[in-house]
């Protein structure tokens, strides 16, 4: 056991750090270290125009998609050489966010079950963040049980023709292109009659009205289909497997995910140590101290249970389901955070204004974008169903559509 | 970077493990529980035979040097067996605290002797009800002589020394090294929620003692003990943890209810993936504090108690809720549920409960340190 790099490893490091140096967009450090929680900071420049520009030249530079190989525009690096980089590209990494879906998700995909020629064709670009992808999968009857899609894809000589609507798209309004998967038959049991593809984002038919959230920011969509005319060619996986084919898209989401996540821990710690709160500070108050070591505790279990992850990773282990768990601890925790750290402050905690507000309103947004984390990329029912099931190896819930073909399966409507 | 054990340190744990599943069985554990036995003997004598109450003792005294980080993984597999064996009194306390603290007589008197299993030790801190502090330790020491009463010493009716926190009579706290088969000790067993642990309260009435480490440093040297032990005491844990959950999911397959297994119940699937949860974090806290004890790291207090307050936590939700799975079969003495429940709860508390550590925690936490999930 060893936590310190390797020879490789720590000469590895010293050549990312100094190419970030030497490269990094500087003056947006400090703006961006003050993002608060579901929006990046980029001073004066345009968020996206920024993060664009840094994925760029990082790509041109043969750092981006570090664990791609480099004919797809990666670098063919080791899972453990991309974390170092993650590590030290450090806060610019904030400016990544808008390429997570296309890269941690969408780009294994395509690598997976789509053609040479196109593969070449798109990575690069997804690579370089001049192409935006998003996922469309999620739809207004099917989250948690997403194999109940019902967006319909028919065939019409080299092409499909889809009908229907997608929900919870994020990005899509950034989005050059993105994956789909579709009913293509109705009359078979759920998970058999699903087909994968990927599509233009600009093709007719393509409708996207963002969603505006409790806390006011619209960083999900509505897109709606009418009558969207997809090729063959752009099918990935064959007809009728498109549940296999988003099994690896949501694999990745896991390793995506587990990449790094905001837990709320600093931000709190650093409040309690200069709040106020009865004859001293927040810090000194048994109750607060104990709040804070469980979370402490906890968002080091979430850093050292990474740290194993990778050292299985480096072994040729697959990433397993166990990795659910990040996503599952965060959520609640970051909501008790949040409440936590307003109750502390008291009424006066509930003012909105930045100017005001504690440490630029961050635990106001926090409160406001946290119920989200327990929702998206699955809910924390159904994480806890994954862990019980393909974990522990719990029997499987007993399901009232077992075996029957997707059109005759009560919807209740 | 390498976040794994050895292929060697895992492979003594599979020693232990078979041997403990032979001579430590549930109904080794019910014996001593119903003062049929003091201890697992065999187990104990198994243990003894493969040298581990010598896991880190240098060779020079008779151990088998074999490092911090094969001692955890011996002490998960004690955890996960329950195993009434003065184990953890003896090594991660007496011994250990010999081995950072004492002089080199002091060494060669005890070390190859403790090592060998010929003698067993344990630590006598605690005086009264109330959590440990500076101010409650009454006994005292006046010219090479120990007078007080500790309440409650953990494996303290088999034990043959004791470490002892006691207050020069012209100084401060110290640790001294009593005999506690010395005429002038008096040992009444104590009924505890855990009586796997032969605890005793323990009266020394002029009992001839030397001093370890230094005059007046008994209180850091307690704490950095304590540091040390509490990342075995969380290996320990985190084995109990284990098998708690082990046995519910077990339970919840096998168990039907309104004609299906209760496992497939989300009520109860929810509830084991919170166990499961509450496990991994701690036991990847306690992966970490175990590099930070084998390599002497400076994090070592802070990787201790994070180590501590997670796995406190597993184990006492997985010992509790295992029982909620078993339902009312989980509250009858004929079930093992209780073994993980009062264990749980002794463990949590013999180095200062929960509050206490999550206080260490928060002491320990340097500025400006604060994890994101890397």
């Amino acid at each position: 056991m060893d936590f310190n790099d390797t020879k490789e490893e720590a000469a590895f490091r010293a050549e990312a750090r100094s190419w970030i140096a030497g490269n990094a967009p500087a003056h947006l450090a400090a703006p961006l270290a003050s993002s608060t929680f579901g929006g990046i900071n980029t001073g004066d420049e345009d968020p996206l125009q920024a993060a664009k520009a840094w994925q760029k030249k990082k790509a041109d530079g043969g750092w981006a998609c570090l664990q791609w190989p480099t004919e797809y525009g990666g670098r063919g690096a080791t899972p453990m050489q991309s974390v170092i980089w993650s590590q030290e590209e450090g806060v610019y990494g904030k400016l990544s966010g808008t390429f997570i879906i296309g890269q941690g998700m969408c780009g294994p995909t395509l690598i997976a079950y789509a053609s040479e020629e196109h593969k070449r064709r798109f990575l690069p670009k997804m690579a370089s963040g001049e192409e935006i992808w998003c996922q469309l999968f999620s739809e207004p009857v099917a989250g948690s049980d997403l194999a109940g899609l019902r967006t319909k894809a028919e065939r019409d000589g080299d092409d499909w023709v889809i009908n229907g609507q997608k929900i919870w798209t994020s990005g899509a309004q950034h989005s050059d292109y993105g994956i789909l998967i579709t009913r293509t038959d109705p009359t078979v049991a759920k998970h058999k009659g699903l087909t994968m593809f990927f599509l233009d984002m600009k093709s007719p038919g393509v409708d996207i009205r963002p969603i505006k959230q409790v806390n006011g920011q619209s960083g999900f969509n509505e897109v709606y289909f009418d009558n969207v005319r997809i090729p063959d060619a752009q099918r990935l996986g064959d007809v009728g497997n498109g549940w296999q084919v988003s099994l690896t898209t949501l694999m990745n989401e896991r390793l995506a995910i587990g990449g790094s996540i905001a837990t709320g821990v600093p931000e709190v710690r650093e409040l309690v140590e200069s709040l106020n709160m009865g004859p001293g500070k927040a810090i000194d108050n048994p109750a607060v101290r104990s709040k804070l070591a469980d979370w402490y505790a906890k968002s080091s279990g979430l850093k050292n249970t990474a740290a194993r992850s990778l050292t299985a990773l480096s072994k040729g282990d697959v990433p397993g389901p166990e990795n659910s768990i990040g996503k599952l601890v965060v959520g609640g925790m970051m909501q008790d955070i949040a409440k936590f750290a307003m109750d502390i402050q008291g009424f006066g905690s509930l003012v909105m204004d930045p100017e005001v507000a504690e440490g630029n309103a961050r635990f106001q947004a926090m409160l406001l974008r946290s119920p989200a984390i327990r929702i998206e990329g699955g809910t924390d029912q159904i994480l806890r169903n994954i862990i019980a099931e393909r974990v522990l190896g719990l029997p499987a819930d007993m399901r009232a559509d077992k075996g029957l073909p997707y059109n005759e399966i009560p919807t209740g409507s | 970077m390498n976040f794994d054990f050895s292929e060697d340190e895992k492979l003594v744990a599979d020693q232990v493990q078979r041997l403990l599943s032979d001579h430590c069985t549930t109904a080794h554990v019910r014996q001593v529980l119903e003062g049929d036995a003091s201890m697992a003997k065999e187990a104990w004598s198994g243990l003894v035979d493969m040298g581990l109450p010598g896991t880190v003792v240098p060779e020079s005294y008779g151990g088998v040097e074999a490092g911090y980080l094969t001692l955890c993984l011996v002490a998960q597999q004690l955890g996960a067996h329950v195993a009434p064996t003065p184990f953890s009194s003896s090594v991660y306390l007496a011994t250990e605290a010999l081995l950072q603290f004492a002089d080199e007589a002091q060494k060669s008197t005890w070390l190859p002797k403790l090592a060998a299993g010929e003698v067993t030790g344990t630590l006598a801190v605690n005086e009264t009800t109330d959590e440990v502090s500076q101010n409650n330790i009454d006994s005292i020491v006046a010219d090479g002589h120990l007078s007080g009463r500790k309440l409650i010493v953990a494996d303290g009716l088999t034990a043959d020394i004791a470490v002892v926190l006691a207050v020069a009579k012209d100084g401060g706290p110290a640790l001294y090294l009593a005999d506690l088969r010395h005429e002038s000790v008096e040992r009444d067993a104590v009924e505890t929620v855990d009586p796997t642990k032969a605890s005793a309260t323990i009266t020394f009435d002029g009992v001839p003692v030397e001093l370890i480490g230094g005059a007046g440093e008994g209180w850091q040297n307690l704490q950095r003990l304590y540091d040390r032990a509490a990342v075995l005491f969380a290996f320990e844990q985190i084995g109990g943890a284990q098998s708690a959950l082990d046995m519910a999911v077990a339970y919840a397959q096998e168990r039907f209810a309104f004609g299906r297994p209760i496992g497939s119940f989300q009520a109860l699937k929810h509830m084991m993936a919170d166990m499961y949860v509450a496990l991994k974090l701690a036991e990847s806290n306690c992966y970490y504090a175990a590099w930070a004890l084998a390599s002497d790291s400076a994090d070592l207090p802070l990787a201790a108690a994070t180590a501590r307050v997670s796995a406190t936590q597993a184990y006492q939700l997985c010992s509790r809720d295992n029982i909620q799975v078993h339902g009312g079969m989980g509250f009858t003495w004929e079930f093992d549920c209780h073994l993980y429940y009062r264990r749980s709860n002794y463990l949590a508390l013999q180095l200062g409960g929960l509050a206490a550590w999550e206080d260490r925690l928060v002491d320990v936490l340097p500025l400006g340190d604060s994890p994101e999930a890397a």
